[in-house]
């Protein structure tokens, strides 16, 4: 299994000191290489559970396994070098640097793990998305479009085992939605990683083979 | 990429206030280069241990005064001293050698002080160990002169250019008519001879305008030897009027200049002690100098010691205020950085978090945040030793002309070379607070 959650547990604290629990997760597998949507209304703990899952956030109990290791037991630091090296992300709103063109954003995406930065896959990777004649725009100078496939190209830069998705075509025109999604179950694919995206659309999830409700594992509801 | 290159994008991304505050931090280390080289120049010259005399006899007046204008020529000379007086010194047993000098003209071209001396003078040590060495011939006929390299320099004078001199300044409206002709120019020695032009005693005496009233001289000369009426010195002086009296009926308007020592007159001697046995030149030095204050109208000064007076009483002191204020400068500067930074920290929050989230560790951003802020102090340091160096460029002529003192813009104070550290250590101090901002940056609640 890429992915094991156990008895996950997450809550915070609210202004007047309650408790608000947002995850209560007993158990969750996601496979090598497989392609899931998880689907879920907003403020339902699905940015949460990305977060626990790469190790951003600690879960108030349970563990997060990823590859066999067993990351929520990690100190910080090494959770920081274990989610640049077997974790990609690809973010709704695109998160790239503005100060970085196309192919420092994915050099920069792999300079934060202990492996070799190559160049030469960077511009592979955004050939591949079809901005090899782009890269050295900066993100203001490309289409949102374009601006989501250099995210693809970063997330995928370190050969992780496992891609985090978070609404990554909420931002999208519903042309180019298409394109982009496409773009990174193939890449997943082609380059084996396991992709979880998480999604409040179902005309995207159910392109997925595997389509599960946040609610339905998820034993609380809450903010995420 | 490493984190300069990261810190680097973030520098240009916020170009203009980057460069400003960076800017002021090249500014201030740009002031503290140039007192540091001013200040390194003026310790050179003017607080050397030793140099090639052990006294230098003039007439009574301030010590200082003394030494600035025969050794260092930035100064007019006091009065002057009887040139019998020269030759009694020279004869006196105690002496090894006494070296005459006159002042009192500049080169019309430049400005440039002439002394008028005799050809001992380049021939003695003029620091323990360091000799003159000249290009040509040195002194053939009265009008010869012999010029210091800068003077070479800024008036591309060689061998057998001619010049001519004015009294008392520059600026002054008395020209002598004169020429004179250069036969020797002095090597480099990073000493007020490198700006001075000589030329012989003779030619200096000879120079039409330089004479004074055989009345005003007998007078001077009474006083300072207290000639003593029907006396044998009386007798001697008398002698010595009527010679000069004579020459003065025979020139008919066409000067040559004395030959009545009671005529002539020198503005410093400079004298180089004999050690007798058992005793040090050092203390012969000092024994000779409290028996010239007492019995003549003249003093007898070590050198050193009235410069070493200046430089720590005076000028050290106002090296240490303009230090001082520099480095105020530097800090308020890297205060600057600080408030810059931290600023834009409200800004970088979210890029921060993504960088997080892409792998990068607590200590990776700290460390990017405070490469920022030694980025922006070492370009600043390196504009700013460069910009005082260009500084110095342009203020060395000035400086120059009002003091005398030789300024080269590429002088290197080895101080500089802990400047660039100094400021990396003050660009870390200045980076820990927006550095650890960077380290807490809740990352789950910027993305």
């Amino acid at each position: 299994m890429a992915l094991e959650l156990k008895d996950i547990q997450k809550s915070y604290r609210e202004p007047d000191g309650t408790e608000l629990p947002v995850l209560n997760v007993e158990h969750f597998l996601l496979g090598d290489t497989e392609q899931m949507a998880l689907v879920g209304a907003s403020g339902g703990g699905k940015t949460t559970l990305l977060n626990v899952i790469s190790g951003i956030s600690s879960p108030d109990r349970g563990s997060v396994t990823l590859d066999g290791t067993n990351v929520t037991r990690m100190p910080e630091p090494m959770r920081d070098r274990f989610r640049a090296e077997r974790i990609g992300f690809v973010f709704q709103t695109f998160n790239l640097l503005q100060a970085f063109s196309a192919l420092e954003n994915v050099l920069l995406g792999m300079s934060f793990s202990g492996r070799k930065v190559s160049r030469t896959r960077a511009k592979e990777l955004l050939e591949h998305v079809g901005l090899g004649g782009r890269l050295g725009h900066k993100p203001a100078q490309l289409s949102i479009g374009e601006q989501q496939r250099v995210a693809v190209a970063r997330a995928l830069a370190n050969k992780p085992s496992l891609l985090l998705a978070d609404e990554p075509t909420a931002s999208i025109d519903v042309a180019n939605q298409e394109n982009i999604l496409n773009l990174i179950r193939k890449s997943c694919e082609e380059e084996k990683v396991a992709l979880l995206l998480v999604t409040h659309n179902l005309d995207i999830a159910q392109q997925f083979g595997r389509v599960e409700q946040l609610a339905e594992f998820n034993k609380v509801g809450g903010q995420s | 990429m490493n984190l300069f290159s990261i810190a680097f994008k973030s520098i240009k991304q916020r170009l203009l206030t980057s460069t400003l505050t960076s800017l002021s931090v090249a500014l201030g280390v740009m002031m503290m280069i140039a007192v540091l080289v001013i200040f390194g120049i003026v310790d050179r010259t003017f607080n050397q241990q030793a140099i090639g005399y052990d006294l230098i006899v003039g007439p009574k007046g301030s010590d200082l005064q003394l030494v600035l204008s025969s050794v260092y020529r930035i100064a007019p000379a006091i009065e002057t001293l009887p040139y019998d007086y020269y030759q009694q010194l020279k004869n006196d047993p105690r002496v090894e050698e006494a070296i005459p000098i006159t002042m009192g003209d500049v080169t019309q071209q430049g400005g440039f002080p002439v002394v008028g001396t005799e050809t001992t003078y380049f021939l003695r040590e003029y620091a323990p160990g360091k000799k003159l060495l000249i290009r040509g011939d040195g002194f053939r006929e009265a009008f010869d002169a012999i010029i210091g390299a800068e003077v070479a320099r800024q008036n591309g004078w060689d061998i057998g250019s001619q010049f001519t001199l004015v009294h008392g300044g520059a600026e002054s409206d008395c020209h002598h008519d004169e020429k004179f002709t250069v036969t020797g120019v002095l090597k480099r020695t990073g000493t007020p001879n490198d700006r001075t032009v000589f030329t012989h005693l003779n030619g200096f005496y000879a120079i039409a305008g330089h004479e004074t009233p055989v009345e005003q001289m007998v007078k001077r000369y009474r006083e300072f030897f207290r000639v003593i009426p029907g006396g044998e010195k009386d007798q001697e002086l008398k002698d010595l009027i009527k010679q000069a009296k004579e020459e003065e009926a025979k020139s008919h308007g066409h000067y040559h200049g004395p030959d009545s020592t009671v005529m002539k007159d020198v503005s410093a001697i400079f004298l180089i002690m004999k050690a007798p046995p058992g005793e040090s030149a050092a203390t012969t030095s000092i024994l000779f100098a409290a028996q010239v204050k007492k019995g003549f109208q003249a003093q007898a000064v070590n050198p050193i010691f009235p410069m070493q007076r200046l430089m720590t009483q005076f000028v050290g002191n106002i090296r240490q205020v303009l230090l001082a204020l520099t480095i105020m400068i530097i800090v308020v500067s890297g205060i600057g950085i600080f408030v810059s930074i931290y600023n834009s920290m409200a800004d970088r929050r979210r890029e921060i978090s993504i960088m997080r989230a892409l792998g990068a560790q607590r200590t990776t951003v700290f460390a990017i945040i405070l490469a920022e802020s030694i980025l922006l102090c070492f370009a600043g340091g390196v504009a700013g030793i460069l910009l005082g160096h260009g500084l110095l460029f342009f203020v060395a002529p000035i400086v120059e002309a009002k003091s005398g003192l030789l300024v080269d813009p590429f002088s290197f104070e080895p101080i500089e070379l802990v400047l660039l550290p100094a400021l990396i250590v003050l660009a870390s101090i200045v980076g820990i607070i927006p550095g650890l901002t960077a380290y807490r940056t809740d990352v789950a609640k910027n993305l």
